[in-house]
């Protein structure tokens, strides 16, 4: 019994943390609408600086100014983020929001291995706070009491802070009509930057209070970012009350559901999730939310199918590139076919994100599922590679259909998180699961048969593919299952009014995307010959979501072309600097500030330019993307 | 004059909705914008205090060109709003509403306090803990225009009080306007009713489709009914 209780509270002590970045994370989320991908980074932000500074500062004075002290000082980094990057894209698109934020966890990732070096820093004991307390013969570390104690402080001080001061009333109004405050005199700026400034010190508060428990390391930020996405969407965005609890239900999950499913604990922390989303979408805590109006004029280009000439040139360009092997090396090839594996890829998310309206930031985790399902078949049960490349997708298809079901249920941003959330719980099940999955080290040895494995034979073979799927799914978007999924995307509420069952072509847009991904993730088994779980991470997850948007959201062509020109730099970058990372994000960051509408979408505008040469400032051409400020 | 409004062109995405509007206000008037359902009273005022992005042309607010300031430096200038939708914030009471609007004092304009409003609509004196959410449109609607007059402006946009109220309430507001303009709020109000405009409004123009087709004293627009009966629908 006593185990139970130190369990217990073992997991009380761990939501303490978890609340202090959720919270932090609804509170921003609440004013300026943007899902700060970013948060998980300044709380590692927060731990990194409070290591060095408690090693500098001595006595117990110097252990908790140093906590405090790094929370402001990445507060203030918090102040600057947000007057540099994020003024510039509160009037851009959500999913713009979030890559950009994550470009810069992606800087930041770099940045501390540049600072503190790649180890893991075990940092001092908290003065005061150092012993651990008897408890029927179970040790509690009176650290953890601390914490217990801190949570429910924090909470009445957030609480005092929101209903009793006018910072807090006004905060509460621009929550509801950002507008309306400024109407009435408010000075919105400041307020959106003190908001993001109180938000960014609670996250890194809770870092720094995490150097007594855990080592500080670069990765604590992605760790944590999922299981704050998931805190919030149990309670509720928007909501602190809602963070406070399901911190506490989360973390006492993941206490028992060590003791339940010691290999696969997530496991359980997501049953409770679905549930919660079945029962109630918008979180425990959470308002619904009104369904978006959109502004006239914000929808895309209408699409048409291309012209003769057209298709003659996509012809010429697949035939053109098929002519690869007559003069290209064995690298050369290997890099196209990896290319190529990455326009299905690309081109599935893009159906999923432009046709269906639908972002996913989880996409890698059906691209890898198709890996993972050839691996076990070619593996386990010894198939041949053709069985194995039609059967395997079908894992990726699976699990499309089973979280793309609680999935759709939602819309925008915690449409976002959730498939995040998501792809996160198969990556952790690929990499804790040892015995069926290898773990970290992957299940190697997936080779393709002879008629495939030579480099020209298995370009030709993803070239093949990469056409028919992306014809396929472009001859999709004009059937009348795309135009359903085009009317959902534009309006669900009038698509429902005609009669479209809005969320099942949507559920259905989403396994036919999981499904193609997964093509390209059995087929990128055979060409690496090896699985790991990064074929699952969210970082490949990512790359998609740039590859498309590098592109261009508004055509297909775009997808394609992002992702050669993506992969291509990608490959390349990898080769010449180990700071990948840091330039990656600094890209990423650019593309959305700069470049919103990308490479096909940059063209077009200037093709368009050049034809009609129309008064020079006239407000009818302005396209609402370049308006965002 | 207190608010000069010259050259207004707006657009909402490639759509134009105004075209060149342009009318005065003296100081202390009551001046209607009057016009059916659509006719761009609505966005003449988003466009005067900023909400509309895409605007051009002047307006001069107490000699200064407010036109290309930001909403928030519009209004603390003492140009208060208060829109058609009504746009309480519903999870907050109405003292905290109240809260929101509140600005300091300005030496040209008369300053109200919490008790002055709770006077001035008593029914909100009697519901000051009341979360916005849980109030009648009649009540809502007071408490908008409490809420603006909380920023001590010397002229107040009015978009639509009437709409969608009872008449015993409309009464009240039309005592309310009245004795705003009597403590020297200048007014400018949007009307589709032209029996409630009468009976506050000095002066009037109409606004049909965009444009500004008519200007002038109550008077003068009665002895015009061709006019009145072409662009305004009784």
């Amino acid at each position: 019994m006593a185990f139970y209780v130190v369990q217990f509270l073992t997991g009380l002590a761990s939501a303490a943390s978890l609340f202090l970045v959720a919270s932090g994370l609804s509170i921003i989320f609440g004013v300026t609408r943007i899902v700060n991908f970013a948060h998980g980074a300044f709380y590692m932000i927060g731990a990194y600086i409070a290591f060095t500074l408690t090693e500098w500062l001595s006595g117990a004075f110097g252990f908790w100014g140093a906590i405090v002290i790094a929370a402001l000082a990445v507060a203030l980094i918090g102040v600057l983020v947000e007057m540099v990057l994020l003024r510039r894209i509160y009037h851009a698109p959500e999913l713009f929001q979030l890559l950009a934020t994550f470009g810069l966890t992606l800087m930041v990732e770099d940045l501390v291995v540049l600072v503190w070096g790649p180890d893991d820093l075990v940092g001092r004991r908290a003065p005061g706070f150092r012993g651990a307390i008897d408890f029927f013969g179970q040790n509690i570390p009176s650290y953890d009491l601390f914490l217990i104690v801190l949570g429910p402080v924090v909470l009445g001080i957030l609480w005092l802070l929101f209903q009793r001061t006018r910072w807090g009333v006004l905060v509460r109004a621009a929550t509801q009509d950002r507008d309306m405050v400024a109407a009435l005199g408010v000075n919105q700026k400041w307020l959106f930057t003190s908001v993001f400034a109180v938000g960014v010190f609670l996250a890194a508060l809770g870092g720094a209070l995490q150097i007594p428990r855990d080592a500080v390391h670069h990765a604590m930020d992605l760790r944590i970012i999922v299981e704050v996405f998931v805190v919030v969407v149990i309670g509720g965005l928007g909501s602190i009350v809602g963070a406070f609890v399901a911190a506490v239900l989360v973390s006492e999950l993941n206490a028992f559901g060590i003791l339940i499913f010691p290999k696969i604990s997530i496991i359980l922390v997501f049953l409770v999730m679905a549930v919660v989303l079945i029962v109630r979408p918008w979180g425990l805590f959470g308002k619904p939310e009104a369904p978006a109006r959109k502004t006239p004029g914000l929808t895309v280009n209408p699409w048409r199918p291309l012209t003769s000439n057209e298709r003659l040139a996509a012809l010429a360009a697949l035939v053109i590139a098929a002519t690869l092997p007559l003069f290209a090396g064995n690298y050369a090839l290997t890099v196209g076919s990896e290319i190529a594996i990455f326009v299905i890829f690309a081109v599935s998310l893009h159906f999923l994100m432009a046709v269906g309206g639908l972002a996913s930031f989880g996409h890698a985790a059906y691209f890898g599922l198709g890996a993972y399902g050839v691996a076990f078949l070619a593996k386990m049960a010894g198939l041949p590679m053709i069985v194995c490349l039609l059967l395997g997708p079908l894992l990726g298809c699976m699990g499309a259909a089973v979280f793309g079901f609680f999935a759709v249920q939602l819309s925008g941003v915690y449409f976002a998180m959730l498939t995040l959330a998501f792809a996160q719980i198969v990556w952790s099940i690929a990499f804790q699961w040892v015995s069926v999955t290898g773990g970290d080290n992957g299940i190697l040895g997936v080779w393709p048969s002879s008629w495939a494995a030579s480099p020209s034979h298995f370009y030709w073979l993803a070239l093949g593919v990469a056409a028919l799927v992306t014809i396929a799914l472009r001859a999709m978007v004009f059937s009348p299952f795309g135009y359903a999924l085009r009317a959902t995307r534009d309006s669900l509420l009038r698509s429902e009014a005609v009669g479209i069952n809005a969320k099942r072509i949507q559920w259905t847009a989403f396994v036919i995307a999981g499904t193609t991904a997964g093509i390209g993730g059995a087929l990128f088994a055979y060409l690496k010959g090896s699985v790991f779980p990064d074929n699952l991470g969210i970082s490949l997850s990512v790359d998609a979501l740039v590859m498309v948007l590098l592109g261009g959201v508004e055509t297909v062509s775009g997808a394609v072309i992002g992702a050669i020109v993506y992969k291509a730099l990608n490959i390349w970058l990898v080769s010449q600097t180990d700071l990948s990372k840091l330039v990656l994000g600094g890209f990423i960051v650019l593309i959305v500030v700069g470049f919103p509408k990308g490479i096909v979408g940059m063209l077009e505008t200037l093709a368009q330019r050049r034809r009609k040469t129309s008064p020079p400032g006239s407000p009818l051409l302005v396209k609402p993307i370049e308006s965002a400020e | 004059m207190k608010l000069t409004v010259e050259g207004l062109n707006s657009h909402y995405g490639p759509a134009h909705i105004l075209f060149d509007i342009g009318f005065e206000v003296g100081e202390g008037e009551v001046v209607a914008l009057l016009g059916r359902n659509g006719a761009g009273k609505s966005t003449t005022f988003r466009s005067i205090v900023g909400l509309v992005a895409q605007r051009s042309g002047r307006i001069m607010f107490e000699g200064k060109d407010v036109s290309v300031r930001p909403t928030h430096e519009i209004v603390r200038e003492g140009l208060g709003y208060v829109p058609e939708e009504r746009r309480i914030f519903t999870d907050l009471t109405v003292e905290e509403n109240l809260e929101v609007g509140r600005q300091p004092k300005r030496p040209n304009a008369p300053s109200w306090t919490r008790d002055k409003l709770f006077t001035l609509f008593p029914n909100l004196g009697e519901m000051k803990n009341r979360p916005g959410g849980r109030m009648s449109g009649g009540e809502q609607q007071m408490l908008t225009i409490a809420r603006t007059l909380m920023g001590n402006p010397s002229l107040v946009l009015l978009d639509e009080p009437s709409e969608g109220l009872s008449p015993k309430i409309v009464e009240q507001m039309v005592d309310a306007i009245l004795t705003m303009k009597k403590e020297g709020v200048s007014i400018v109000v949007s009307e589709q009713n032209l029996h409630f405009a009468r009976l506050i409004s000095d002066r009037a123009y109409i606004i049909e489709r965009g444009r500004i087709c008519f200007g002038g004293t109550m008077a003068e627009l009665d002895a015009r009914p061709d006019i009145r009966d072409a662009h305004l629908s009784l």
